[in-house]
């Protein structure tokens, strides 16, 4: 398909940022909401804040790149995770929201999968942490199922006519966890060292993990 | 519904564009918003409920507006129709009174972001009606009210690839129809069959849908 033209130059409106007045505007009605929920009993400030600290900090990518790392180490594991991710996973820690019904999907020399969230922006939260922003806009949405090949080139993966594209689509609250090829050249390479090529965008499909540096 | 949120073969949106070491939040506001809905959307309704209140945002207002911004709209929307805050409450931001629902503590959150919330229901409410490898057909549904079911797949024929248990029905839950358990299956579909000659060959789309989304491939006749 086409993977060099497009029809329509970048919306605008989805990626330029608010002015600092609009930016006030909202934070002041944020705060208005969040007042009257507290004052209505709804909410606690200090549940909030642990909220944020947790998603901010304590889950990200850093969990699944523990689970990908292990993965590429045991044999026994990688069978595990394949076998039932959501169990494979939680051994390592990771459960939870946004990740209660979790599927491993290998990528190999033959297959390469991609995942995206077509109606809104579902996503494995307990192992990626909240998705980035190119993950929800509609470019990614609406044009990674019709021409992954094409969106997957202009992100800098070019892969080759004999692989297969498997596109998920996550419609349910099935979630999917992308396990990419463990890099050449990383047979030397510690767990937690092999963890650190591993990165966000390998573990949603639209990236290799990174090679091992030299010196490593 | 056949809203603006049902992205999935539009190709009107330009290029993917990826912003280096995104912070997770931008602003200050978004870490409020994120943790507003997810500390208190449980006071508004199920999870289908709350995602089919996205849905109804304008086109232009969805399209125009950041992630948090929308979810910002939806939890002041939702909050609105079920009654958890008055319109005088929302625009003065003076609480008339307290909630009947209390606000989960640390403890209490914690345990969800642990543990998550059941979706799947279990054991399987009916016996699954397709196995491993049947041709099926997604429906040609056009529901007016929520529906995970994106018309890029509607009317074309797949094959059953995984059978994912029994989960509920967004369809039926998000307006209150009740949770309607039933099989979930995953879809295989070659990827020509959805978007014509032009898709490579060897591609696939896989995605999750439920029992009352397909129906048996009895003829496979191409649409058009």
């Amino acid at each position: 398909m086409d993977d060099h033209a497009h029809d329509a130059p970048p919306n605008p409106y989805l990626t330029a940022r608010r002015s600092p007045e609009e930016t006030r505007a909202l934070a002041e009605r944020v705060a208005k909401l969040e007042k009257l929920l507290t004052d209505k009993g709804l909410v606690d400030k200090a549940t909030l804040d642990h909220v944020v600290e947790v998603y901010e900090h304590d889950i990200g990518p850093m969990n699944g790149a523990r689970v990908v790392a292990r993965a590429w180490v045991d044999d026994e594991y990688r069978g595990r995770l394949l076998a039932n991710a959501t169990a494979a996973i939680a051994e390592l820690g990771f459960s939870g929201l946004q990740g209660e019904h979790m599927i491993a999907l290998e990528n190999t020399r033959d297959v390469h999968n991609v995942v995206v969230c077509t109606l809104c922006s579902c996503y494995p939260w307990p192992v990626l942490g909240l998705p980035p922003t190119w993950y929800k806009s509609p470019a990614y949405r609406s044009r990674i199922v019709i021409d992954p090949r094409g969106v997957l080139a202009e992100l800098g993966l070019d892969l080759p006519d004999d692989i297969e594209v498997r596109v998920w689509d996550s419609s349910a609250e099935i979630r999917y966890l992308v396990i990419p090829e463990r890099p050449t050249g990383s047979g030397h390479l510690s767990e937690s060292e092999l963890a650190a090529l591993v990165t966000r965008d390998s573990m949603i499909g639209v990236a290799r993990a990174a090679a091992p540096g030299p010196g490593r | 519904m056949n809203g603006i949120h049902d992205l999935g073969g539009m190709t009107c949106f330009g290029p993917v564009q990826i912003e280096p070491e995104e912070p997770v939040f931008h602003e200050d506001w978004e870490r409020r918003v994120f943790a507003i809905n997810v500390a208190a959307g449980g006071a508004l309704g199920s999870l289908d409920y709350r995602r089919h209140g996205i849905e109804r945002l304008t086109p232009i207002e969805y399209l125009t507006s950041s992630y948090y911004e929308n979810w910002l709209a939806r939890f002041e929307l939702l909050a609105l129709d079920t009654g958890l805050v008055s319109d005088i409450e929302l625009a003065s931001g003076e609480a008339n009174g307290r909630a009947e629902a209390a606000a989960p503590g640390i403890d209490a959150m914690n345990t969800v972001i642990r543990e998550g919330r059941a979706s799947a229901r279990e054991p399987r409410a009916r016996a699954a009606r397709f196995t491993l490898g049947d041709r099926v057909r997604a429906r040609n549904l056009q529901p007016r009210g929520h529906t995970r079911l994106p018309r890029y797949v509607r009317g074309c024929f797949g094959s059953i690839a995984a059978l994912r248990g029994t989960h509920v029905f967004p369809d039926a839950n998000a307006h209150g129809l009740g949770e309607d358990p039933q099989p979930l299956y995953s879809v295989e579909f070659a990827a020509n069959e959805l978007w014509g000659p032009t898709a490579s060959p060897r591609d696939r789309l896989y995605i999750d849908l439920w029992e009352d989304h397909l129906e048996p491939a009895r003829r496979e006749t191409r649409r058009g």
